[in-house]
């Protein structure tokens, strides 16, 4: 590995420090500051004092706080396993032989291109407008009213979840698919497995790193669920709809409670972190287990 | 490559490698309805006449182009455009400089030097702080350094995206042998030259990945503009989206004219480019 000796030219400093420097100042000095606010009573101006645990306490306590963990983990997990086996059935289909292969595959990717705003805005026109008259027509009462504004608001949000997440897994489902070799498939046949032994026994296997990055993935993103729920309901009808990362936005900006909010992304921050890492570990080992 | 030796093999099996007409049925079926579909009403509602809502899927009786024009108008669209294309293009061209420089140091020193082993866990690590976490404290830090304007939240995209892509460009690096560098040391050239001559141009794959992944983030963010860009003539177009949402109320056709003023650019760029961007954001991922 030796470029230059031993001693390292001193361009290379110059290469890194300067923006290292610069993505402490704006990266990891606001997270530290937010990590100092969330001891503190300030409200985002004006004087301040250290509260201790107040707003961790606040937050463990708060039912509109508790109520968004409770939604944005039920959402979570809902979206992780659906996207996840709607994915992978899409990408097993994309993967057999089948006509218009590369076609098909731009147009269920497509939905990636596009921003989840506006996607969000087109669908809530599907659910204010559409799906209600298909249901007057035919008679559905469930379907008459715009589900946006009912209790299963979060329904119309996690479909259109779907429909955009769909698109990256799907592709990263099928990359691992084309890593498959075909003649085990061939072998496995002529011994007489089954399609669905098949699956479990030799495709899933064989793709598990992949279903490890989608996962990781996939509950990363809905945990920080944002722009679907500010275009569709705003967090509502009441607070059904509030994640927590709508919470930290309005409450945090808007209702006063900056250093709450701070508290409240400290403590989203080690969710996220824990998962992520617990996550690596089972799925990890469980690689290992399979192979 | 690995396609095309895969499709000679299928060639070569035998008849269980026919098409599959069923699956492939399914797949034609579902994707009109649910993928092409919705794209398709976005598209009819943005031509038509209000008075042509009855039903909201047939093609407009006569198509209205008026509705780009007042929706032009009304969101300000030129302005808009201008600011999301500056942060775009400015953000991809200097994160596929900046970015790529910062990996190569550190991964060629990561063995030799500690400073730059601990700015590689540091950078990765940093991947794990979700926007929203630091989002609250950010904004006031950005507006005590003027930064809550376009040429500030490009500064702040370019720096936030060091962690993903020192990553993606280290994985990259690492499978360059350093011989290549070496020869032209031999041959007079300083560290920046030789970075900018041997290892940026072999480097093109990667910097496609980051191009794509970095122009998509930046296009489509909503979150960052809404919390740094107040000002309206600062806005990005997602943003002007969200802000004239009200406005637009039950004036449907208005509004979609400018979902798909927004959504245009992006819907032609992947027709052209489709390829390019599948291969780039799979190996962004599975990297």
């Amino acid at each position: 590995m030796k470029i230059t000796g031993k001693k390292i030219n001193p361009a290379f400093y110059l290469m890194t420090i300067p923006i290292a420097i610069l993505f402490f100042i704006f990266h990891t000095l606001p997270f530290l500051k937010g990590v100092f606010y969330s001891f503190t009573d300030w409200q985002g101006y004006g004087n301040w004092n250290f509260v201790g645990l107040k707003n961790y306490l606040y937050v463990f306590t708060d039912p509109d706080v508790t109520g968004s963990y409770i939604f944005t983990f039920k959402f979570a997990i809902a979206a992780t396993i659906l996207v996840n086996v709607l994915s992978l059935l899409l990408a097993m289909g994309l993967n057999s032989k089948i006509k218009f292969q590369n076609t098909l595959k731009s147009i269920y990717f497509l939905p990636y291109m596009l921003g989840t705003l506006i996607i969000g805005f087109v669908f809530n026109f599907i659910f204010a407008n559409l799906v209600p008259q298909f249901g007057k027509t035919f008679g559905i009462s469930a379907l008459s009213t715009n589900i946006l504004g009912t209790d299963h608001a979060w329904i119309g949000i996690l479909i259109v979840t779907i429909w955009q997440s769909l698109a990256f897994n799907t592709l990263i489902y099928l990359a691992g698919l084309q890593t498959v070799d075909h003649e085990i498939y061939e072998a496995a046949e002529m011994d007489g497995v089954g399609t669905i032994k098949k699956f479990f026994k030799i495709t899933f296997p064989l793709i598990a790193p992949f279903f490890t990055i989608n996962m990781v993935l996939s509950v990363k993103g809905f945990l920080m669920a944002f722009d679907q729920i500010m275009a569709m309901t705003g967090g509502g009808p009441g607070n059904l709809t509030t994640t927590i990362s709508v919470l930290i936005y309005k409450r945090g900006f808007q209702g006063g409670q900056f250093a709450v909010q701070s508290a409240n992304a400290v403590v989203l921050f080690l969710v996220v972190v824990i998962i992520s890492i617990i996550q690596l570990r089972v799925l990890e080992k469980r690689e290992e287990k399979l192979n | 490559m690995e396609l095309t030796k895969k499709s000679t093999h299928l060639k070569l099996g035998k008849a269980k490698h026919q098409v599959n007409w069923t699956v492939t049925a399914i797949l034609v079926v579902l994707a009109i309805c649910f993928i092409l579909a919705p794209i398709y009403m976005t598209v009819v509602i943005a031509l038509k006449d209000p008075s042509d809502m009855v039903n909201v899927l047939s093609w407009p009786k006569h198509i209205r182009w008026e509705n780009f024009a007042e929706a032009w108008k009304m969101t300000d669209f030129p302005l808009k455009f201008r600011n999301t294309l500056f942060i775009t293009v400015v953000n991809v061209i200097f994160t596929i400089i900046t970015n790529s420089l910062a990996a190569y140091a550190i991964t060629r020193n990561r063995k030799r030097s500690k400073l730059f082993n601990l700015l590689y866990y540091y950078f990765i690590s940093a991947m794990f702080i979700p926007f929203n976490v630091l989002m609250l404290p950010l904004v006031k830090q950005a507006s005590a350094f003027h930064m809550d304007n376009v040429l500030g939240i490009t500064v702040l995209y370019i720096i936030f995206g060091l962690p993903m892509n020192t990553f993606l460009y280290s994985g990259f690096i690492k499978g360059i042998p350093t011989a290549l560098e070496e020869a032209a040391i031999i041959d007079g050239a300083n560290s920046w030259q030789v970075f900018f001559k041997v290892i940026f141009p072999i480097m093109k794959p990667m910097h496609a990945t980051v191009a794509i992944l970095s122009f998509m983030w930046t296009w489509n963010d909503f979150l960052m503009p809404l919390v740094l860009l107040s000002d309206p003539n600062q806005q990005t177009l997602q943003l002007a989206q969200y802000v004239f949402q009200g406005q637009f109320s039950t004036q449907y056709n208005l509004a979609f004219a400018s979902y798909l003023l927004v959504l245009l650019p992006i819907l032609i760029i992947y027709v052209f480019f489709q390829k390019w961007i599948i291969s780039g954001v799979t190996s962004g991922a599975v990297k």
